[in-house]
C-alpha cells in the first residue's frame, strides 16, 4: 500500500475543502477503500477521515414523511432498524443479502453507494482496465466475462455495479444529498451512477470534494411495504456478489397493480431501474403472463458483452420470480437466507 | 507524520504511537501489542480470521485503519475467558469439535460472540449459518461450529436468566 497523509476534519465544510485537493479520498469505514489500496488499485495521497463527522449517523422521519438516512449509518443498523425494515422491507432484505455480518457492521450507507466494481481486471493492477487507467484498454472484453454487463455497457468497459442496497433504492426514487464546494445539492440516485461510455473512470457524477451526507426516500416509497421483495442469484448461498438480482415492489389496490417499482442488479454499471417493465405492469392484474411480458420488455435491449448471454434470460426469470413473490406478499420477517430463491422459509416459494 | 492513539484492549488501556498511518487494527494487535490470537488470513475481508469486537460489534480488523479508531474499545480472543474459565463459546467449540486445524477458530469464536450479541439469529440453524458466513473454515468444521453456536447461545441465555432471577 502506498503511504498517504491522514486528516480528520471536524466539520463537513472542512472535509469538503480537504477532499477537493487533488489526490484526496474520503475514508468512512474503509471496507472497500482499504481493500483497493492494498491491491494498489486505489492510490490516494491523502485520506480525509469523515467517520466522526457529527450528525451524519441518524435515521429521521421528515415532516413530509420522507425518510432521511445519514451517510454514516452502518448497513447493519439500517437493516435492523425495526421501523425501516417494516416500511421498506425490500431494502432491508437487499442490505442483509450483501457482504458478511462483519462488513455490514462496519460499512456505511454512503460507502455502499460508492463501492467500486468487482470486475477482476479492475482489481488486478497488471491488467488493462479503462476504469482504473483510462486508455489502457479492457482485458475483460476478451477475458473471463461471464459475470459482466448485459445492459448499458460500452466497448470501453463492461463492468457492473456491485451494490445490492442500491437496487431497491433506485426503484423507490431515492435521492442523494451532497455537500460540495458550491454548497449543498441533490441528485436522484438513478442519476448518481454513470454508464461507462468513453469515460468509465468516472463511476458517478460526483465532483472533487463532493461528500454524500444523506440519502432520502420520498414519502411515496412507504406505499409498497405489503408487496416488496429483493431476490439475488449468486454462485454460493451467502456472502457473494449478485450474478443478477431484482427488486420488485407493487402497490396493489382492488386486485389491480396501481404502481410497480422494479430494478435489476448485476447487469450494468449502475443499479438498473426497470422503467420499461414498470410500464407494462401499471393497471394490470398480477399474474405470470403480465410478469413475463414486463420482463421481456425490460430486457428487450439487453445484449451480451461476452460469455454472458445466460444473464439476459436469468434476469428475465428473476424479475418474474421477484414479481411473483412480491405479489404473494412481503414475508413477516426477512427470510433466514435473505434474497435467496432457495430459502426454505415458508412463503419463499411461490 | 506521527500519530498517537489510545485504545482499550481487553479491558486494558493502551497508548500506541503510530509512525505510519497504514497500520490496520489487525497489524497493530499482532505486531505492536503481541496479541497474535487474532489471525491474518486473507487480509482482504474475505475470510473472517481477523474478526474482533470493536465497541461491541464484530468487524474485520484487517479492513480497519488503527488511526481511525482512536478511543475504541476492543475485545480479542485473548480477552474472552475469565481467568482459567473458558468463555461459553470457547467451551462449546471444544465440546462440538468446532475446529480441526484451529487457524480460523479465534475469528469464528469472536464472530459467534458478536452474532449472539446481535440477537438476530435465534435458535434457527439456517440463520446461524447465514450469520456466520463471513468466517471461512477450510477444514470444513461448519456443522460443529453451528452446533457450538447453538449450544453456547442457549447456555448464555440460561446464565442470563439465572442472573436475572438472583
Amino acid at each position: 500500500m502506498k503511504t498517504f497523509d491522514y486528516v480528520r476534519p471536524a466539520t463537513v465544510s472542512d472535509a469538503v475543502k480537504a477532499a477537493a485537493e487533488p489526490g484526496s479520498a474520503y475514508l468512512a469505514a474503509g471496507t472497500n477503500l482499504l481493500d483497493l489500496m492494498k491491491g494498489g488499485v486505489a492510490r490516494p495521497d491523502r485520506l480525509v477521515d469523515i467517520s466522526r463527522l457529527p450528525g451524519l449517523d441518524r435515521i429521521e422521519r421528515l415532516p413530509d414523511r420522507a425518510l432521511r438516512i445519514g451517510a454514516l449509518v452502518r448497513n447493519a443498523d439500517l437493516a435492523h432498524d425495526a421501523d425501516f425494515a417494516a416500511t421498506y422491507p425490500a431494502v432491508a432484505e437487499a442490505l442483509l443479502s450483501g457482504a458478511s455480518a462483519q462488513l455490514r457492521n462496519a460499512a456505511t450507507v454512503g460507502g455502499n453507494l460508492l463501492q467500486r466494481t468487482r470486475c477482476a481486471y479492475f482489481h488486478d493492477a497488471a491488467s488493462a482496465c479503462n476504469k482504473r487507467e483510462p486508455g489502457s484498454g479492457c482485458d475483460a472484453r476478451q477475458g473471463e466475462n461471464r459475470l459482466h454487463a448485459v445492459l448499458g455497457w460500452s466497448e470501453a468497459c463492461i463492468a457492473t455495479h456491485p451494490s445490492d442496497f442500491c437496487v431497491p433504492l433506485v426503484a423507490l426514487d431515492a435521492v442523494v444529498e451532497i455537500e460540495g464546494r458550491a454548497g449543498p445539492r441533490e441528485v436522484p440516485l438513478d442519476a448518481l451512477h454513470r454508464l461507462p461510455g468513453d469515460t468509465p473512470d468516472h463511476d458517478t457524477v460526483l465532483e472533487p470534494g463532493d461528500l454524500i451526507v444523506a440519502l432520502r426516500l420520498p414519502a411515496e416509497a412507504a406505499s409498497f411495504a405489503a408487496h416488496a421483495r429483493y431476490l439475488k442469484l449468486r454462485e454460493r448461498t451467502s456472502y457473494a456478489f449478485a450474478v443478477v438480482s431484482a427488486a420488485a415492489m407493487l402497490r396493489i389496490e382492488g386486485g389491480v397493480i396501481r404502481q410497480a417499482r422494479l430494478a435489476l442488479g448485476g447487469v450494468a454499471a449502475k443499479p438498473w431501474r426497470a422503467f420499461l417493465g414498470e410500464a407494462v405492469l401499471a393497471g394490470a392484474t398480477p399474474g405470470e403472463d403480465v410478469f413475463r411480458r414486463a420482463a421481456l420488455a425490460e430486457l428487450k435491449y439487453a445484449r451480451p458483452s461476452g460469455d454472458n448471454a445466460f444473464k439476459v434470460e436469468l434476469a428475465r426469470r428473476i424479475l418474474v420470480r421477484a414479481l411473483t413473490l412480491a405479489a404473494a406478499g412481503t414475508p413477516e420477517r426477512v427470510p433466514a437466507l435473505p434474497a435467496s430463491p432457495f430459502s426454505s422459509l415458508a412463503g419463499a416459494h411461490a | 507524520m506521527n500519530f498517537s492513539i489510545s485504545l482499550t484492549v481487553n479491558g486494558i488501556r493502551r497508548e500506541v504511537a503510530l509512525e505510519d498511518p497504514r497500520v490496520t487494527l489487525l497489524d497493530l494487535l499482532r505486531e505492536r501489542l503481541d496479541l497474535t490470537g487474532t489471525k491474518k488470513g486473507c487480509d482482504r475481508g474475505q475470510c473472517g480470521a481477523c474478526t474482533i469486537l470493536v465497541d461491541g460489534r464484530r468487524i474485520n480488523s484487517c479492513l480497519a485503519l488503527a488511526i481511525s479508531h482512536d478511543g475504541a474499545d476492543i475485545v480479542t480472543i485473548e480477552g474472552v475467558a475469565q481467568g482459567k474459565e473458558l468463555h461459553p463459546v470457547q467451551a462449546a467449540f471444544i465440546a462440538h469439535d468446532g475446529f480441526q486445524c484451529g487457524f480460523c477458530t479465534p475469528g469464528q469464536i469472536m464472530s459467534a460472540i458478536g452474532l449472539i450479541g446481535e440477537g438476530q439469529a435465534g435458535d434457527d440453524p439456517e440463520r446461524i449459518r447465514e450469520g456466520m458466513s463471513g468466517n471461512l473454515c477450510r477444514c470444513g468444521a461448519y456443522s460443529g461450529i453451528t452446533e457450538a453456536v447453538l449450544e453456547a447461545q442457549k447456555k448464555l441465555a440460561e446464565a442470563g436468566s439465572r442472573r436475572d432471577a438472583a
